[in-house]
């Protein structure tokens, strides 16, 4: 039969309590009758049940050449028991309840700790389980119900108010709000309709919706944010590469020092043998390596799980290292501060033909503004023409022949090699102070005139920018805009310092300008188009968008594409982070100041702990390292309620 | 200080002296390769005090099990977790705990038990 730890605890508990009675009738002068007896029976089955595994596993590490927590238990135990017999036969004091004792303590620690690692670990298994079991899928023109894993990419789903939806998709009919927070972290419905896409597992509140599935299986938004939990659980943070190096040395050196303890006590101090051994055992006992152990990856796995219930997906350990020492954060500005949709504000110039010839050009582009300027251009009935010898200009525009003649748009760049007025100039300044981005529209090397396009910021970007600079952060904004209007951008939303004028390509050198400068720089962007600034940043913010998080680069994935992210990203790191090196403090702490007590350092003030204190404090500084990890779950986050 | 006390610290001296040898001293390491049947590599890790053999050698390119056999019944070993592959498990849960390797490309993964003390890695070439 095989007994779990707890049940091993129960059955070691129980046996051990006359020797609990009679230690606490010790200072009354009672004696057990047969006290010996009891004790030696009690504590051999104890050991047997409980101690057994410990020196089984002590023996086979050792053949290994290795030690571990058993090995410590294992000679802590295995001399107070061999001892007490020894005594018994020869008639002198025994000291079963010191082995008995140890094994009781270590194995409430044991049972203790493996449950709180069970919840720690478990709320990735609560993420999963949010998913639906079943779906209605379209077959034969009805819906059906079909378990989940038969849904295949393609299939159209209908979901009724208050069930899940099962897979990642968009919707072809209806309208609703969906409730997303499990995704997002957002507690606020959002309204979803016809070509909006919806993500598995968030709730339909009120409108029955059809949708057709893009993703299913493995390739769900919430597989993958489960998948990046995962793989972010089981990484190493490098302040462990401490833990990695203390733990090959750790045991073999504790067990020096137990012997060296009873050498001092016991041929410089004078001591009995017995009290030397004690003083021995109680510094093999209480020098654990677990709560060491234990200190970062618990840390880890809670914070990790609790940020991905934000909306927040750390990659790995390593970046919440990072997240203390930054002192910048660098945003990418379109679709990162603004919403990322500019609209046609102004046209200058004349109206039909400027609009026509730009969105000729821009009518396979699926830039922002393109989008934009084709947009308006159908709401004004233009028809875009057909365009022959189509050339991007990187970082200036395009050009193309239109109706025989070489057409062109683009920013400003591009008017080095063409004439312009001197009223079109200042009519663009004006429209560039308004935080508006120009882009001019030339026909034959002459410029036909303006479209003003603005990209609004988003509402929750200032408080989050406000929210950065509170906590002492440097913002920078980064854009490939008009100066001008990345200044004007910059005042709506309290943002610190403007580089404007950047190529797509050049993003990457600033961020490395910045970090020779002695900044530790995040960089926020949108994670696709920039891929080299994300990875060159110390830390690497990308802003999820819609249902695609597989974003390789970037350390941090947002999952809600909303600047208030970043603060709780930062947040909810450097909060991990500190809870790491608070356990590891006080891991530390317990042994540096546990073994000198152990060992009898403090005896002659009467300060002294028997093995079986020993184990109780012990088994306690697992528990409390676990237990501190869990509080991480409870810690204030900004922007939480 | 009489004759026990003298010989005590010639014990104590020459336990020091073993441990220093016998734990921080170099010492071989077994390494395991797999059995390959039907186009699919197994091998097998004990764990039992530690992992044997602690390091595992995989052919690249042929479908690949490690299967970890717990055998010891401590908390100590009980978990298991392959830090790039973003495996965490409760080895206690079933007998024998199989976990699949991918073995497309050459590379190392390292394996350690829940509190990282033990260590063990995974060779695929």
């Amino acid at each position: 039969m095989k007994l779990t730890n707890i049940q091993r605890f129960w059955i070691s508990f129980v046996l051990s309590i006359p020797m609990l009675i009679q230690m606490l009738a010790m200072p009354f002068h009672w004696m057990m009758p047969g006290y010996n007896w009891v004790a030696f029976i009690t504590t051999t089955i104890i050991m047997a049940i409980s101690a057994i595994p410990y020196w089984k596993s002590a023996i086979s590490a050792f053949k290994k050449h290795h030690a571990n927590m058993n090995t410590l238990v294992a000679v802590g135990t295995a001399v107070a028991y061999f001892y007490s017999i020894f005594a018994m036969i020869t008639g002198r004091d025994v000291y079963f309840e010191s082995a008995a004792f140890v094994v009781v303590f270590v194995l409430l620690g044991d049972a203790m700790e493996e449950k709180m690692h069970d919840n720690a670990s478990d709320a990735l298994g609560k993420l999963m389980k949010l998913q639906a079991k079943d779906a209605e899928v379209m077959k034969d023109g009805k819906f059906i119900k079909v378990p989940l894993d038969q849904v295949k990419v393609g299939d159209l789903i209908r979901v009724k108010p208050g069930e899940k939806i099962p897979v990642d998709g968009v919707i072809t009919d209806g309208k609703t709000s969906l409730d997303e927070s499990m995704v997002t972290g957002e507690s606020m419905p959002v309204n979803k309709t016809v070509g909006d896409t919806v993500v598995g597992s968030t709730i339909n509140n009120n409108g029955t919706i059809t949708f057709k599935a893009t993703k299913v299986g493995s390739d769900t938004m919430l597989a993958q944010i489960v998948d990046l939990v995962k793989k972010a659980q089981t990484s190493h943070a490098p302040i462990q590469k401490l833990t990695d190096k203390i733990s090959n040395i750790f045991v073999p050196t504790v067990l020096i020092i137990a012997i060296i303890t009873f050498i001092v006590w016991y041929t410089f101090l004078d001591a009995s043998a017995v009290e030397a051994m004690l003083f021995a055992v109680s510094v093999v006992v209480i020098a654990c390596p677990c709560a060491l152990g234990l200190a970062t990856p618990t840390a880890l796995m809670v914070g990790t799980a609790r940020s991905a219930k934000m909306g927040v997906l750390i990659k790995n350990g390593e970046v919440l290292e990072e997240v203390g020492d930054l002192d910048t954060v660098v945003f990418d500005k379109t679709g990162t501060i603004t919403v990322g949709k500019p609209q046609v504000t102004n046209i200058i110039g004349n109206q039909q033909q400027v609009l026509s010839v730009a969105a000729s050009l821009e009518e396979d582009s699926e830039h922002p503004l393109a989008i934009a300027i084709l947009k308006e251009a159908s709401t004004q009935n233009i028809t875009p023409v057909k365009v022959q010898n189509f050339k991007a200009i990187e970082g200036k525009g395009v050009t193309a022949s239109y109706n025989g003649q070489v057409a062109f748009i683009g920013n400003d760049r591009l008017l080095e090699d063409n004439n312009i007025s001197q009223e079109i100039v200042s009519q663009a300044a004006k429209l560039q102070a308004q935080a508006k981005t120009v882009v001019y529209v030339g026909l034959d090397k002459q410029i036909l005139g303006l479209i003003a396009i603005q990209d609004a910021p988003k509402p929750s970007s200032k408080a989050a920018i406000a929210a950065l600079k509170a906590r002492g952060l440097k913002t920078v904004m980064l854009t490939g805009d008009n100066e001008k209007v990345a200044q004007a951008i910059a005042k709506e939303v309290g943002i610190d310092q403007v580089i404007a004028g950047v190529l797509p390509n050049e993003k990457a050198d600033h961020i490395k300008k910045l970090q020779k400068g002695n900044h530790k720089v995040a960089f926020v962007g949108d994670g696709i188009n920039d891929a080299p600034a994300l990875s060159t940043a110390d830390v690497g913010i990308a802003m999820g968008s819609g249902t695609d998080i597989a974003i390789d680069s970037g350390e941090i994935v947002l999952v809600q594409n909303d600047l208030r992210g970043v603060v709780r990203a930062l947040d909810i790191s450097k909060k991990t982070f500190n809870r790491i090196k608070l356990n590891l403090f006080w891991a530390l702490i317990y042994n540096t100041v546990g073994i000198p007590i152990a060992a009898g350092v403090f005896a002659s003030i009467g300060f002294e702990l028997s093995p079986e204190l020993a184990a109780l404090a012990m088994a306690f500084s697992s528990v409390s390292v676990v237990t501190s990890s869990l509080l991480l779950n409870k810690t204030k986050i900004a922007g939480l309620s | 200080m009489n004759v026990i006390q003298l010989n005590t610290i010639i014990i104590g001296i020459l336990l020091i002296g073993f441990i220093i040898w016998w734990f921080f001293g170099k010492h071989q390491e077994d390494i395991g390769t797999s059995t390959i049947t039907n186009d699919e590599q197994t091998s097998t890790v004990i764990v039992n005090g530690g992992y044997s053999p602690a390091t595992i050698v995989l052919k690249k390119g042929i479908p690949a099990q490690v299967k970890f056999n717990l055998q010891d019944s401590t908390a100590c070993l009980s978990r298991i977790s392959f830090e790039q592959l973003g495996i965490n498990k409760d080895l206690a849960k079933q007998k024998v705990t199989t976990i699949n390797i991918p073995t497309d490309k050459a590379g190392t993964f390292n394996y350690a038990c829940g509190m990282d003390m033990f260590h063990g890695k995974v060779i695929v070439k």
